[in-house]
């Protein structure tokens, strides 16, 4: 049950981010893009033609501290090689593309903040 | 603004260099990257420097946090940066003005819950602070005592991070009591007047606190040398400001004020075990170098009991701080210095048992073994100890006596008076205790009569002394002149100092 609900609780957030990308006019190319090593949650490309890749974490209580300290150094890298997994796939190696995080937080009362970090590796 | 600096101290031996502590906050995964060759401890400021800040009620930045100690190239160690890096994050954040940080000084190690502890050489930090041109420098109140040595330099002792916001953000602050900053000249807890009879080593006392000559104590187990010895101190003149500030930050970096009071003007008396070892005896350390038991002993008296026992080594460590006046300890991270001048006190049993005095009646040891025993004690050390003076077992006649001996005040005062003669004497030079002057002055200047001069060369003749020997016997007997009203010393002067050369056989 836990499980249904935090699933629930990190597609909200990805819904979240994408109306955020939108509204900073950004067209989404791809959601949840899966291979054997991991996902990457969101692919956008911004009108300068940058391929953006996006990692949501979203948090409906801070008791484990701020959600992007979950990332750790390890996973950053593998953000690093999904990307570039993407980018091989689909012929576009050598394009400019930039990694970002979102960190999308949910208030008891339902209201929603957003933080959002550009090209942090 | 997510950019602030403040400024901190780092030491490499008593050298002090003022390190700009820098905190940039970026845009970025949350991340805390310290810059600048911190060593283990000073990587944990991370983990003491979050929880302070969060527990202090403030906010940690989950962002990218990069600290850079500059420059960058001097290794970093310890707990005293946190502090620093504490205040100057917060500015960075944002919560504190930067320009009200920038100048000054901080130094403070952090515990979790915010409070400011203790750190060792907070002397010597503000003494380079000072010479930077600091003008403020805010300490941990446990080391204020220490602090307030430093004159030229506002102190500020502050005891949780939450009074230093405090006093950054609104200029208040509680003023912290001002220690009665009273040099204590003498320490009456020991005293010259406990010692029974001796009259031989008591003068050796004497003339070694007049002369700063090196002495090498030899008697059996009780007969008080441990006793003579700890009381040198007690006769040798109070130590001048400048002196006591640099014994003050030796024991500062040392980390040692637990038993000696930082405004003591006592001559420090430092007694390391005779298991001790090199490192210990002359300083050293791997990351963070130590100064030695002769460095603590500078400015007083280094006292080694049952010398003949110390590793072969150590006590020879010792040759180079005896002539120098100083020691340099070379490791990876570079030479340090540190100040060693200091009158060898060595005490020694006879022999292996310890009875071999007197008629020897009780000893049961081999005649061999009780050459050996103090042969252990290498020639070149024992060429620079001045006098060897035997203490024998007190007898029964001076332990009966009611009329106690002299007290250390009424030696301290021949002692003053001597060094006084001496120190005009050499006004026109750069030493100025006789054990200090050197060979090629006492070959001309400094010769002593000419009937005393046909003595010793008479003794160098039948091989009985050496040349260093008669040196020594020559700088001795100065003493003996000085402490007699000679003007230069006599005959029987330099008789009596050969006497207590220790004459021939040792």
């Amino acid at each position: 049950m836990q499980r249904r609900n935090n699933q629930l609780t990190g597609a909200f957030g990805e819904e979240v981010v994408c109306e955020y990308l939108k509204v900073h006019h950004a067209e989404i190319i791809e959601r949840n893009w899966r291979i054997r090593e991991g996902e990457i949650d969101i692919i956008a490309m911004y009108p300068s033609g940058i391929f953006t890749f996006v990692e949501v974490k979203t948090r409906s209580t801070v008791a484990f501290g701020h959600p992007l300290e979950a990332i750790t150094r390890e996973k950053a890298h593998r953000m690093g090689r999904l990307a570039l997994g993407w980018l091989a796939t689909h012929g576009c190696l050598g394009c400019d593309y930039q990694i970002d995080v979102a960190a999308v937080m949910i208030a008891p009362d339902g209201s929603h903040s957003i933080d959002y970090r550009a090209a942090v590796l | 603004m997510s950019l602030a600096h403040t400024q901190s101290v780092a030491l490499l031996g008593l050298d002090g260099h003022v390190v700009t502590v820098e905190v940039d906050i970026a845009d970025g995964l949350p991340m805390y990257v310290l810059l600048g060759l911190p060593d283990a401890a000073l990587s944990e400021s991370r983990d003491r420097v979050r929880s302070a800040i969060v527990n202090c009620g403030e906010k940690w930045p989950n962002r990218k946090v990069t600290v850079s100690l500059s420059p960058a190239w001097l290794p970093k160690s310890g707990s005293s940066f946190d502090l620093a890096i504490c205040i100057a994050l917060l500015s960075a954040h944002e919560t504190i003005s930067a320009e009200a940080i920038a100048d000054i000084v901080f130094l403070g190690e952090l515990s979790l819950d915010g409070r400011i502890r203790a750190v060792r050489g907070v002397l010597p930090a503000l003494i380079a602070a000072q010479k930077a041109g600091v003008k403020t420098a805010v300490v941990p109140s446990a080391n204020y005592q220490e602090a307030q040595l430093m004159q030229g330099i506002e102190i500020i002792a502050m005891e949780h991070v939450k009074q230093v916001l405090r006093w950054l953000r609104t200029g208040e602050r509680e003023i912290a009591d001002e220690f009665d900053l009273q040099w204590q000249p003498f320490d009456d807890t020991l005293d010259f007047a406990d010692v029974a009879g001796q009259p031989q080593a008591r003068l050796a006392a004497e003339i070694a606190a007049a002369g700063g000559h090196h002495i090498l104590l030899i008697g059996p187990p009780g007969a008080g040398k441990t006793m003579i010895a700890e009381r040198i101190p007690t006769i040798l003149p109070s130590l001048s400001i400048a002196q006591a500030l640099e014994v003050a930050a030796v024991h500062s970096i040392a980390g040692l004020f637990t038993n000696r009071s930082p405004t003591s003007l006592l001559a420090p008396i430092v007694s390391p075990h005779h298991t001790t070892t090199r490192v210990a005896m002359v300083g050293g350390g791997a990351h963070v170098i130590k100064p030695g038991a002769c460095s603590l002993a500078h400015n007083g008296v280094l006292f080694i009991d049952e010398a003949p026992e110390c590793p072969a080594g150590v006590l020879d460590s010792l040759r180079q701080p005896l002539e120098a006046g100083t020691i340099t300890i070379a490791r990876s991270i570079g030479n340090i210095t540190f100040p060693a001048q200091f009158l060898l006190v060595l005490a020694a049993n006879p022999c292996p048992c310890g009875k071999f005095s007197g008629r020897g009646r009780n000893c049961t040891c081999t005649s061999q073994q009780v050459r050996r025993y103090l042969g252990r004690l290498s020639g070149p050390l024992m060429d620079r100890i001045d006098m060897r003076v035997q203490v024998d077992p007190v007898g029964r006649v001076d332990m009966a006596r009611t009329d106690l001996g002299e007290t250390s005040a009424a030696i301290r005062l021949r002692v003053i008076a001597a060094r006084s003669v001496a120190e005009v004497r050499f006004a026109d030079y750069n030493w100025k205790l006789n054990s200090q002057i050197p060979s090629r002055a006492l070959r001309t200047v400094f010769q002593p009569e000419r009937a005393g001069m046909n003595f010793l060369h008479d003794e160098l003749d039948k091989e009985r002394i050496t040349a260093r020997g008669l040196h020594k016997i020559i700088r001795v007997a100065w003493t003996l002149a000085d402490m007699h009203g000679h003007a230069i010393p006599t005959l029987n002067d330099v008789e009596q100092a050969h006497i207590l050369r220790g004459g021939v056989e040792l």
